[in-house]
């Protein structure tokens, strides 16, 4: 956690996806820099591009143009040293809750001491205790995502990368599984980009949000959220805030609902 | 209380048409050699089920004088097949499928004949298994393989095929190999459809036997009614067809409880 090298570095990322005789410009010039430890949102209206630049980062789909480093390496492929967290949990339904964390560990080739003890901080560190033996099925959303952010925590990524990962969640799940990755997160001191359309939730989550535009997906505004944590949702200072995200999201969600209206093809 | 009400109410059609079929020849309403009484069936059944010599334990063990009938050993006979043609069939449809199912270049090399292939019914294959093996066994396992063959590769081709891309993605990022992506993910998310198929396979194998036995062997069940037939065994036709239905629950009864045991993680549609 040095602060001052960048550790993610995003420069003049185009993305264009074919579809049918048309392109769809997702993303266009995009610059972003993230500093080593730090916990970043990327906030807009769906469809503006926030899940395609996070799959960039993640290697999954690489940009159409400019370069992603990590560290000054550039990105090739996914990799261990970016774990991911899905809105959908992703979890393997044939898999023990135990099986699941313990899987990028094997993968890794490490020991089954190392990996039974890995687990079992794991385990502890998220209160999956209980149910170790369960499958996913038999898990609520919450206790699955709780799982799923076991999983990427075992391989010790220094970068998470989250895709609205609370977003099927109701909202007292939602809140307490934002404490406990603030938690974490200062526990651990992971690098966190984090995709989200709530105003609410990046308000209360992160460093600095990132507002991106639809269609172009391009970088509207940054916003340093110097807010001291816990965060009040109630206090002014937050509600100012909020109130000022919002007159930046409504604006690209009126374009969104026009390009809806025009019956352009979205999503 | 409701499980009981549910047996009880479960048993109740076929005690009726049993009434109503002891009715038919009970008025003489129909000829006993075209449909026999209930009751003659079942004496017919228990003389076809019943070991034929005295128990003597210096011919060997008790279970082995239990399953010496001529019935028992039929379904022994018959069973064997099934599970040789089945095991063969799906045996070697399993690699294949897997394969179609990963390699777009394997799907495409094989495909083609397949799609030929898979809609001749194994019974046009009798002529060809009878030239090609004679007679006994082995055409018969010949063609319980065939029936077998298409159902498990058909599920496993579309088994590795649905693999939720998903699942692949995490595999990915936690920085699985190739082999490891197979073995770990595609492999178990794949079970279901495979075991679908197995099941599907497994009743195909079962109507095969039954076939295969009227033309190629001489004993199991399908051999044993067409016999009866010839002697105008209308009773012992009727046993037989009964033991036939059985015989293939228990197989498909055995079947699923074992894939639902293996499949304890699933839960059909929705996704972990
Ligand atoms: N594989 C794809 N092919 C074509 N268009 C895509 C693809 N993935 C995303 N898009 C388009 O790119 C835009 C951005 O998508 P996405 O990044 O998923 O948005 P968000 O995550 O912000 O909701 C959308 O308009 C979407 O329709
Ligand atoms: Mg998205």
């Amino acid at each position: 956690m040095t602060g001052t090298a960048n550790h993610i570095s995003v420069q003049g990322v185009h993305k264009i996806f074919q579809s049918g005789d048309q392109d769809i410009h997702a993303l266009r010039a995009i610059d972003l820099e993230i500093t080593h430890g730090e916990f970043v949102c990327l906030l807009g209206p769906s469809g503006c591009g926030k899940s395609t630049l996070l799959n960039a980062v993640a290697g999954f789909s690489l940009p159409s143009s400019g370069t992603i480093t990590v560290d000054g390496a550039a990105i090739t492929e996914p990799g261990p040293d970016r774990g991911m967290v899905f809105q959908e949990y992703a979890l393997f339904p044939w898999m023990t809750v135990e099986q699941n964390i313990a899987f990028g560990l094997q993968i890794k080739g490490a020991a089954k001491g190392t990996i039974l003890a890995k687990v079992d901080e794991l385990l502890a560190l998220l209160n999956l205790r209980e149910f170790r033996r369960r499958y996913p099925k038999d898990l609520s959303g919450g206790m699955r995502q709780r799982v799923a952010i076991a999983r990427v925590l075992a391989i010790d990524s220094p970068i998470m990368l989250m895709d609205e990962p609370f977003g099927a969640l109701d909202a007292l799940t939602r809140r307490n599984l934002q404490d406990e990755l603030l938690r974490l997160w200062t526990e651990l001191g992971k690098t966190i980009l984090f995709v989200t359309h709530s105003i609410e939730e990046a308000l209360y989550l992160a460093d600095r949000t990132v507002v991106m535009t639809y269609r172009p997906g391009t970088i509207k505004r940054e916003l340093t959220i110097d807010l001291p944590r816990p965060r009040d949702v109630a206090s002014p200072p937050f509600n100012l805030l909020k109130k000022e995200l919002s007159e930046l999201l409504m604006e690209e969600q009126d374009r969104h609902v026009q390009d809806e209206f025009r019956g352009v093809a979205v999503n | 209380m409701k499980r009981v009400r549910h047996t009880a109410s479960g048993i109740l059609v076929p005690l009726a048409a049993i009434a109503f079929w002891q009715l038919l020849s009970s008025m003489g309403w129909v000829n006993a050699t075209i449909l026999p009484s209930p009751m003659r069936v079942l004496i017919k059944w228990w003389a076809y089920l019943r070991p034929l010599e005295v128990f003597d334990p210096a011919q060997g063990s008790y279970l082995k004088w239990c399953l010496s009938g001529e019935l028992p050993q039929d379904a022994m006979g018959s069973l064997y097949r099934v599970l040789v043609g089945f095991f063969i069939g799906g045996g070697l449809a399993l690699p294949l499928g897997l394969a179609m199912g990963y390699s777009r270049l394997v799907y495409g090399l094989f495909n083609p004949l397949i799609q030929v292939l898979r809609p001749i019914p194994p019974i046009a294959y009798i002529p060809l298994s009878i030239l090609w093996f004679g007679l006994g066994n082995p055409p018969a396992v010949f063609l319980i393989s065939i029936g077998a063959f298409f159902p498990v590769l058909m599920n496993t081709v579309a088994g590795v095929q649905n693999v939720d891309s998903i699942y692949l993605r995490v595999g990915r990022n936690l920085g699985a190999s190739r082999f490891t992506q197979f073995t770990r993910i595609i492999l178990p998310a794949a079970t279901p459809y495979i075991f679908t198929g197995a099941r599907i396979g497994m009743g195909t194998a079962f109507i095969v036997v039954i076939v295969s036995e009227m033309i190629a062997v001489n004993n199991g069940l399908g051999y044993r009614i067409l016999e009866a037939r010839e002697y105008l065994w209308s009773d012992k036709i009727i046993a037989g067809m009964f033991t036939i239905g059985l015989l293939g629950l228990g197989i498909d009864t055995v079947m699923s409880r074992l894939s639902s045991y293996l499949l304890k993680w699933h839960r059909g549609l929705e996704q972990g």
